[in-house]
């Protein structure tokens, strides 16, 4: 812009007047881009998650009906969350495997909250590429290593979900919670 | 030809309107424009004054609470306000377990865990205000048969809205003797409450502000009728447009720079545009 | 369009070279409106307006795709989504308040556009085509906006779709038929509510479309001016980059703060109240209105109250609110002066400000009143006006008006003189 109208002016080609000039025509282009780039800002942010489904990204579960060895879904941001009562013997074969062999090295203990290592409390999401696993669900296969299984691309997890075979990367996620009471956990 | 069709065809419409206006005015001249007595008697809000008027407008947090506390003791137990959570109470000055604690306070629809049966339980702060009839038909059964409008968005549903709320409110009175005079007809029914503020001037609400002190505020303010009229009204604005706040404080910035780039635009205009003007 | 002293395109970096071998859409914008296009230098402000209806049209296109990532368009949940977008959706409330402020502002840019056309003859030879495209366009954003307004499905969304659909039904024989298959059903409900939310997605495409080839039009014989005089020289344009690109600049500018400033701290003002209480098939407001930019016609439509012969007066009134639209489609040859600029025709000129503008106010005033009188009767004599203006007035008037002396050239109004003139030039 600034030079177009500049071309047209030789007259007016030397001294403070020409510098004058550029500086207001590049200011209003300025202004008119940086305009143009905050509108950007509500258009780009009104895809983010909406008030009312932010409102439910946490949730409150009544665990006192599970006995030991069951597991429920519960529902955590519209994806399962698998809660399980693990038995002692599901609890020793977790704290049997030595961490250090694990392809995602992690405790039970480091899973779970103190006191509560018998409440496992995991996302019910593959870490491959999203798939719910198998094994919460009464009569459900639970995987060779007796925890979850996945059965889009074989990924197996063990009792404290861990991943031990298959394609998953990582140990099925265990989301933010804390326990309100004993028979109330709350989940985010 | 197309000037010689276009003078018949407007010959032709405006024969037309012509017969239609001479019909209507002899038709006038003869009849005159009918009075009713909506058109006698229905008056106009009276002046309101909130915090929230205007383009600086920013709501009074504390009346909105006292103005929820009218709702809830008095208008709750007919009028629904289904548009509102009670997560959105946080906005006006509520913290998370004063809005769980008022959550807990309304019994909302829900499903017995293990028989699937309807029932009820006590709301969550993601819950929205539930409605205090089951439907339209037991509401108008339960109310002379007028349903209870939503209150949501009525500042926004009718003209001049949070004035039209005060109004009506503390508008009721008796029939004017003269109305009677005039229009023998029109004696408000049985069963029905005038006000002038209403459009119809007889409304089925019973006047639901009844007496000085009918809520006892928190906040040591004297509840009187007119301050709970006003104090609800401000609250039906904020849950009409609960956004009022951010969009007025969004406003100005806008239109401050925008301001500042039209100048800058102009100037530009004038110096590349200033050579052009003389030869 | 080229004039022959045309600033041609001639890209200097060699990507822009390569580019222009392969898919010259550079020198397409450069030639339509860039440096490559003479536009005549005596432009006044109402030439602003065609660029900001292109800014409304784009406000309009981009914040509707926001708001349809939303919306809802079922009879059951659309209110509630709406409110949805209102309260929680991040920004929801300034999308949804620049979209339905926006549509008022198109048109308040569109009506000046078309005025600004009436006054100055820019409907004239040889931009007929540009006018009628133009007319098409009005006729789109009509639809389109109509059909927006029914989305929220508030009450005068519900009985706006009812009636306006019903307007329909005056058509003898197969008027109801047509209703119904507009509809999909005896009343407006989902199926009406879904056509209406999908064909108004696609019109503002369409738009689009028809406004390429209004400009294209336009581009062929290049932008007429407020002289009305044809350019003749070069030193009667300037390159529409920098000059005018700039002089639109500031003008959308200030249009933008007027938006906003509506936008932000009066976005209901241009609305109706009753739209905010949800559709109820059951109770018809007490005062039913379209939004204000219909209001000159639903106006038209009003009054016809008596039946004129075997005329039906429901139809006549349909048959002249679509008339009144219609016959702007024969302007180009209903008014025949040669020449095209209201400042040269002293009759002409009184007929346009004491008789046509404040006809079209009556109009405005009258389509949003009462139906009841004395309102009646003020829109039967503005309508009566307004048939005559267009069908009567004017093609008498362009045959027997003698036009005042028009300037040589462009350059010699804005200037007082042109040595073309003196050395006997003509174009």
């Amino acid at each position: 812009m600034a030079h177009d109208a500049g071309t047209d002016t030789p007259e007016l080609t030397a001294g403070d007047g020409v510098r004058r000039r550029d500086f207001i025509n590049i200011a209003a282009a300025s202004a008119a881009g940086v305009g143009g780039v905050v509108t950007l800002l509500p258009l780009i942010s009104q895809m983010a998650p909406s008030a009312d489904v932010l409102a439910e990204s946490s949730v409150e579960i009544d665990i006192s009906q599970i006995k030991p060895g069951q597991a429920i879904k519960g529902v955590f941001r519209k994806q399962p969350v698998f809660i399980r009562n693990l038995t002692p013997a599901e609890v020793a074969e977790a704290n049997k495997v030595p961490t250090g062999s694990l392809r995602d090295p992690q405790s039970l203990a480091e899973r779970t909250k103190p006191g509560k290592e018998n409440w496992l409390i995991t996302m019910g999401v593959c870490t491959h590429l999203g798939c719910v696993p198998l094994g919460a669900g009464e009569g459900e296969v639970k995987g060779e290593f007796g925890g979850y299984f996945c059965p889009c691309h074989g990924s197996h997890y063990d009792t404290a979900a861990r991943i031990r075979k298959g394609p998953a990367p990582t140990n099925l996620e265990v989301p933010e919670y804390a326990f309100n009471s004993d028979t109330v956990v709350k989940i985010g | 030809m197309i000037r010689i069709l276009s003078l018949l065809v407007g010959l032709f419409f405006t024969a037309a309107l012509a017969w239609s206006f001479g019909n209507g005015a002899v038709n006038f001249a003869r009849e005159g424009k009918p009075a009713t007595v909506e058109s006698a008697f229905h008056e106009h809000p009276k002046a309101l004054h909130l915090a929230s008027d205007g383009p600086f407008g920013k709501f009074d947090k504390q009346q909105l609470q006292r103005g929820f506390q009218v709702y809830k003791e008095v208008c709750a137990a007919c009028h629904s306000l289904r548009l509102v959570a009670f997560r959105d109470l946080k906005a006006i000055g509520y913290n998370d377990d004063e809005v769980k604690a008022i959550a807990a306070g309304f019994n909302v629809p829900g499903l017995d865990p293990n028989t699937g049966e309807a029932n009820t339980r006590p709301g969550l702060a993601t819950d929205y205000f539930p409605m205090p009839f089951a439907n339209d038909i037991a509401a108008r059964a339960a109310n002379n048969n007028a349903v209870p409008p939503d209150l949501s968005l009525m500042t926004k549903a009718r003209h001049n809205g949070a004035a039209y709320v005060y109004s009506l409110l503390t508008g009721y009175q008796d029939q004017p003797a003269e109305l009677l005079k005039t229009f023998p007809d029109a004696k408000t029914p049985q069963g029905l409450h005038y006000n002038p503020y209403f459009a119809n001037l007889n409304l089925a609400m019973a006047p639901p502000l009844t007496a000085d002190g009918q809520v006892t505020y928190g906040d040591g303010t004297k509840a009187t009728k007119d301050q709970m009229a006003k104090d609800v009204a401000a609250f039906l604005v904020w849950t009409a447009e609960p956004k009022l706040d951010k969009r007025n404080q969004t406003g100005w910035p806008v239109l401050g720079f925008l301001l500042f780039a039209t100048i800058l635009g102009y100037l530009s205009y004038r110096t590349i545009w200033a050579e052009k003007k003389k030869h | 369009m080229s004039f022959p002293w045309a600033n041609e395109y001639k890209p200097s970096h060699p990507f822009m070279q390569w580019m222009d071998e392969k898919l010259p859409l550079p020198r397409f914008v450069y030639n339509a409106i860039g440096a490559g296009y003479p536009v005549p230098r005596n432009l006044n402000y109402w030439w602003n307006f065609g660029i900001l209806a292109l800014v409304c049209l784009t406000l309009q296109i981009v914040t509707g795709i926001v708001l349809a990532m939303h919306y809802a368009a079922n009879a059951g949940v659309a209110f509630d989504s709406v409110e949805h977008i209102m309260r929680d959706v991040n920004w929801g409330w300034l999308m949804r308040y620049a979209h339905a402020n926006g549509a008022s502002a198109f048109f308040v840019v569109i009506y000046i556009h078309i005025f600004r056309g009436f006054f100055y003859g820019s409907y004239k030879a040889p931009r007929e085509m540009v006018w009628l495209l133009g007319v098409v366009i009005f006729l789109l954003m009509m639809a389109t906006a109509f059909m927006g307004y029914v989305l929220p499905w508030g009450q005068m969304s519900f009985w706006g779709a009812k009636v306006i659909t019903g307007l329909f039904g005056a058509i003898p024989l197969v008027g109801e038929p047509i209703q119904q298959w507009l509809l999909g059903g005896f009343a407006p409900d989902n199926a009406a509510l879904n056509r209406f939310f999908s064909l108004h997605y696609l019109l503002p495409f369409v738009i689009i479309g028809v406004v390429v080839l209004h400009i294209w039009a336009l581009h062929i014989p290049g932008s007429s001016n407020p002289t009305g005089v044809e350019v003749k020289t070069e030193s009667d344009t300037v390159p529409f980059h920098p000059y005018f690109i700039v002089k639109d600049g500031w003008a959308v500018g200030a249009f933008l703060f007027l938006y906003c400033a509506v936008l932000f701290f009066a976005p209901n003002m241009l609305g109706h109240p009753d739209n905010y209480i949800p559709a109820n098939p059951m109770s018809t407001p007490a005062h039913i209105v379209p939004e204000w930019y219909f209001w000159p016609f639903y106006a038209i439509l009003r009054a016809f109250t008596f039946d004129f012969f075997f005329i039906p007066a429901k139809l006549m009134g349909v048959l002249a609110m679509f008339g009144s639209i219609l016959i702007w489609f024969f302007l180009p040859w209903l008014d025949k002066s040669p020449v095209r600029s209201g400042h040269y025709r002293p009759t002409f000129r009184k007929f346009f400000w004491f008789g046509l503008i404040p006809t079209m106010l009556v109009l405005f005033y009258c389509g949003g009143a009462p139906a009841e009188e004395p309102y009646v009767m003020f829109s039967q004599i503005a309508s009566l006006y307004y048939f005559a203006h267009f069908l009567i007035i004017l093609p008498i008037v362009s045959s027997i008006e003698r036009p005042d002396p028009l300037p040589f050239s462009i350059t010699e109004a804005v200037l007082g003189h042109d040595d073309k003139a003196a050395l006997g030039t003509t174009a």
